[in-house]
């Protein structure tokens, strides 16, 4: 991005790939167990997942959720799935599926998890110039940028708020020179659901504690006011851990070009914010593209 | 984890060992080099007391390989007395029992083996605080 933007180039391929299923779940456990703390996280017993656990244990508790009030961000990934080629479970799930799957570490339990997935994903980004002489159908890049927080849980002084997405959110939305407001649609990073809560928090598309009220009066449907996971997520389209950030503007650039399967396009879809995140919100890209008018 | 780097880690797994800002009195736990809050690199050595609060717990049902023979294992975050918080694990205690804001206290127990030769590693764990007879 920035090599381009400098005028150093003018054309770069950006390429995710990922490869998570040459090893039983104990292993990959391990290996994503390297996202967090090694020496005060990891080795004391505590999985990735473990570590969301204890966020969403909290927020339940501090907030006094249940965990029913997280349902509809599942349904929803897996509603918009369907439509999606691309994605690894195509079929709908229902309130009772989601509170029954069996537990990982309680109260995350199989359906609050996205799923490790192979994957691969591309795009090519170049100056407003040249992308005027391309065939097919541009998208700008209003923003894209970096946020960041300590790695470790146990450092922050509030885990609930995860301040590298604050930040990251809020150099994007200045970047782009927008407004809250003016986003379509909202491509989060739904590794786990309590992610998809306090990303939305963070980001300040609700106040804290309110994040799970967000989907309330069918919002976050397609065509609700605030479409989320549009493609299905990292919960149902799949996570390739190394490819997912591309999947996700791959899956805005489609919608912005009104491109997406009939099903799950936004309708005349203008701004898309798309938001990887690695660790439990140590580093965090936010993305706002924008499709051209001229 | 191989022996160096848990024999390493000893002070802290065994005894709570962190840092204390000489400046700003900040206290640490892992120990640091710099201090987080002033920048001072004036540290001395602090054992903390290892009596805390529950801020958040929860049960390991599918866990990473070498923990896999202990599931269902209770993990937690800890608020130590001192104002710093910590990850580990609780032992000693019926999981339904569990609540945030209980008291407990660290004790030394075994937290895993690795493998048939690997090291046997010992650290801290957290159990309710034992009342003072």
């Amino acid at each position: 991005m920035l090599a381009v933007a400098s005028g150093n180039i003018d054309y770069a391929l950006a390429v995710g790939v990922e490869k998570l299923t040459d090893l039983s779940g104990y292993f990959t456990t391990n290996g994503l167990a390297t996202a967090a703390d090694a020496d005060y996280e990891a080795a004391m017993g505590l999985s990735f997942v473990a570590l969301n656990a204890l966020l969403m244990k909290r927020y339940m508790f501090e907030y006094k959720f249940s965990k029913q009030d997280f349902a509809e961000f599942i349904i929803n990934a897996h509603r918009n799935a369907i439509h999606n080629p691309n994605a690894m479970y195509r079929k709908t799930i229902s309130t009772e599926q989601y509170l029954n799957s069996k537990m990982v570490v309680d109260p995350i339990n199989l359906l609050d998890a996205s799923p490790i997935a192979d994957g691969a994903a591309a795009a090519i980004v170049c100056t407003y110039e040249e992308s005027k002489s391309v065939k097919s159908k541009p998208i700008i890049v209003s923003a894209c940028e970096i946020g960041t927080d300590t790695i470790a849980i146990y450092n922050r002084k509030n885990p609930l708020i995860l301040k590298g997405v604050e930040r990251s959110t809020q150099k994007a939305i200045r970047t782009a020179g927008i407004k809250h407001s003016d986003l379509d649609f909202l491509e989060l990073h739904d590794a786990f659901s309590i992610m998809t809560a306090l990303s939305l928090e963070a980001s300040g598309f609700a106040d804290y504690g309110m994040g799970l009220r967000i989907p309330d009066n069918g919002k976050i449907k397609i065509n609700g006011s605030l479409p989320l996971s549009t493609f299905g997520g990292l919960k149902a389209r799949g996570h390739p851990v190394g490819a997912t950030g591309i999947y996700q503007i791959n899956e805005a650039v489609l919608q912005l070009r009104h491109e997406a399967p009939e099903a799950i396009q936004i309708e005349d879809a203008r701004y898309a914010f798309t938001q990887n995140i690695g660790g439990s919100g140590a580093t965090v890209v936010t993305t706002i593209l924008e499709r051209d008018h001229k | 984890m191989d022996v160096p780097r848990n024999w390493r880690l000893k002070h802290q797994r065994y005894r709570l060992r962190g840092t204390r800002c000489l400046q700003c009195e900040k206290l640490s736990f892992p120990p640091v080099m710099i201090c987080s809050k002033c920048n001072s690199r004036e540290l001395t050595e602090f054992f903390f007391s290892g009596k805390g609060k529950i801020y958040s717990f929860s049960t390991v049902y599918q866990a990473p390989i070498q923990f896999q023979k202990y599931v269902p294992y209770l993990v937690a975050l800890i608020d130590l007395g001192e104002g710093i918080r910590i990850t580990a694990q609780l032992t000693d205690i019926n999981p339904a029992d569990v609540k945030i804001g209980m008291d407990v206290e660290m004790v030394i127990r075994k937290i895993c083996e690795e493998g048939d030769k690997g090291v046997v590693v010992y650290g801290y764990k957290f159990r309710p605080l034992m009342a003072i007879e």
